[in-house]
């Protein structure tokens, strides 16, 4: 009897390491600005989001956003979601923000 | 600069959203945590800047010290934050935990649960470090990794695999290449590879 | 339970869900102290946002052949830092 998460790869069957490189895209540089801000930063005294609960929520997507997302993808969706749950943000500012970024990008 | 994945697939076809929701909403994100003042715009920049600061030869210089300075080896093995702050480096919280190559023994890193590698040291791991393919089968099967990596150890060298899987974050203290004993601190660094420091590649003299 | 460097142990062949760091491979496998790491904020319990309990953390060093029977290596290692509730003398 026995359980076990997508993350957990260690001996699992795989094929070739991809051994190709790129820059990050801007985009993922500010997820990591955002992953070091929000360690840094506090709610009622607590730090305002652990590694460890980005990591226990990138643990609990389920095998196929695990494997289909990329590793930036997982950590931006991680801290929204956890940023939603601890109330720190709503859905509603959210959907309006993402609304406004929308129109600003085509002009409108 | 493009929206790049560190995977070589197509998303998967249940995931309708466009590859750039997720651009958006990293931006969504800092803004409204602006507007809340959980941190200031600049800092995002800042932090940024500070991460691009930190790059492999700031682990290169450590090694080329530890080469030249027994007594600097001797303390960088023993507590690689301490060395670092010798070096005017800040590891912030980073238990940094250096493993020394020897003829007998290759250390080699990973993080088979998620990604932990020595950033405030080096900077962000490379992709393929945080892969599935390395992440499985360099525990299970490291000799092969390694021969994919251009390496290859004799049976009479004994692998050891560190897999980071709480709070130290290591760094692999490579071997001097022969060749190099006069040479200066600063020479010594540049040829000290981020990669030689994960583990999966030796020091080298000429590029393989 | 404390363990101090060079004793054997064997890791809990514990199944739960949640955010544990004991990866799955060496679940019920057994290996030696390496060094005894220090106590930390138990990362199970952070996972949650909750405070963590003082829990203390070891380095253990695997034979690689007692955790993957099947490699051709008779000498090489896996070394894993697992917390203390994790680990039962063997």
């Amino acid at each position: 009897m026995s359980f076990k998460l997508p993350h957990d790869l260690g001996g699992e069957a795989a094929g070739p390491v991809d051994r190709s490189e790129h820059a990050s895209a801007f985009w993922e540089q500010r997820v990591d600005a955002i992953r070091e801000l929000t360690r840094a930063a506090k709610l009622d005294g607590e730090p305002l989001i652990r590694v460890d609960e980005m990591r226990r929520t990138i643990e609990g997507f389920g095998t196929e956003a695990y494997e289909g997302l990329s590793y930036y993808e997982k950590w931006i969706r991680a801290m929204t979601s956890l940023l939603l749950e601890k109330g720190v943000i709503t859905t509603e500012e959210l959907g309006n923000k993402l609304a406004e970024i929308d129109a600003r990008e085509s002009g409108t | 600069m493009s929206t790049t994945h560190d995977h070589p697939h197509a998303h998967h076809p249940d995931h309708h959203l466009p590859s750039n929701y997720y651009e958006k909403l990293t931006t969504a994100v800092i803004e409204i945590l602006v507007e809340k003042k959980m941190f200031r715009a600049e800092e995002v920049q800042r932090a940024i800047e500070k991460m691009e600061e930190r790059l492999p030869d700031r682990g290169a210089r450590m090694v080329a010290r530890a080469w030249i300075d027994p007594e600097f080896k001797k303390r960088m093995l023993a507590d690689g934050s301490a060395a670092m702050r010798e070096l005017d480096m800040d590891p912030g919280d980073m238990l940094l935990t250096a493993v020394e190559n020897t003829p007998q023994v290759h250390n080699v890193i990973v993080c088979t649960l998620c990604s932990c590698y020595p950033r405030m040291l080096m900077g962000p791991p490379p992709a393929w470090y945080k892969s599935r393919p390395y992440r499985a089968r360099v525990v299970r099967e490291p000799r092969k990794v390694l021969a994919e990596f251009g390496l290859q150890l004799g049976d009479d060298v004994t692998i050891r695999v560190h897999d980071s899987s709480a709070d130290l974050r290591y760094v692999v203290l490579p071997m001097r290449p022969a060749g190099t004993e006069d040479w200066s601190e600063e020479r010594l660094a540049s040829i000290v590879t981020r990669d030689s420091m994960v583990g999966v590649a030796d020091v080298r003299l000429t590029a393989p | 339970m404390s363990f101090a460097a060079g004793e054997h142990v064997r890791v809990r062949a514990m199944f739960p869900m949640g955010h544990v760091r004991t990866p799955f491979y060496v679940r019920g496998k057994a290996g030696v102290i390496e060094r005894v790491v220090g106590r930390f904020d138990n990362p199970e319990q952070l996972a949650y946002g909750r405070s963590g309990d003082k829990k203390m953390l070891y380095r253990v060093r695997f034979a690689q052949r007692d955790v993957f029977p099947d490699t051709p290596s008779a000498n090489d290692t896996i070394d894993v830092e697992i917390y203390e509730h994790w680990l039962e003398k063997a």
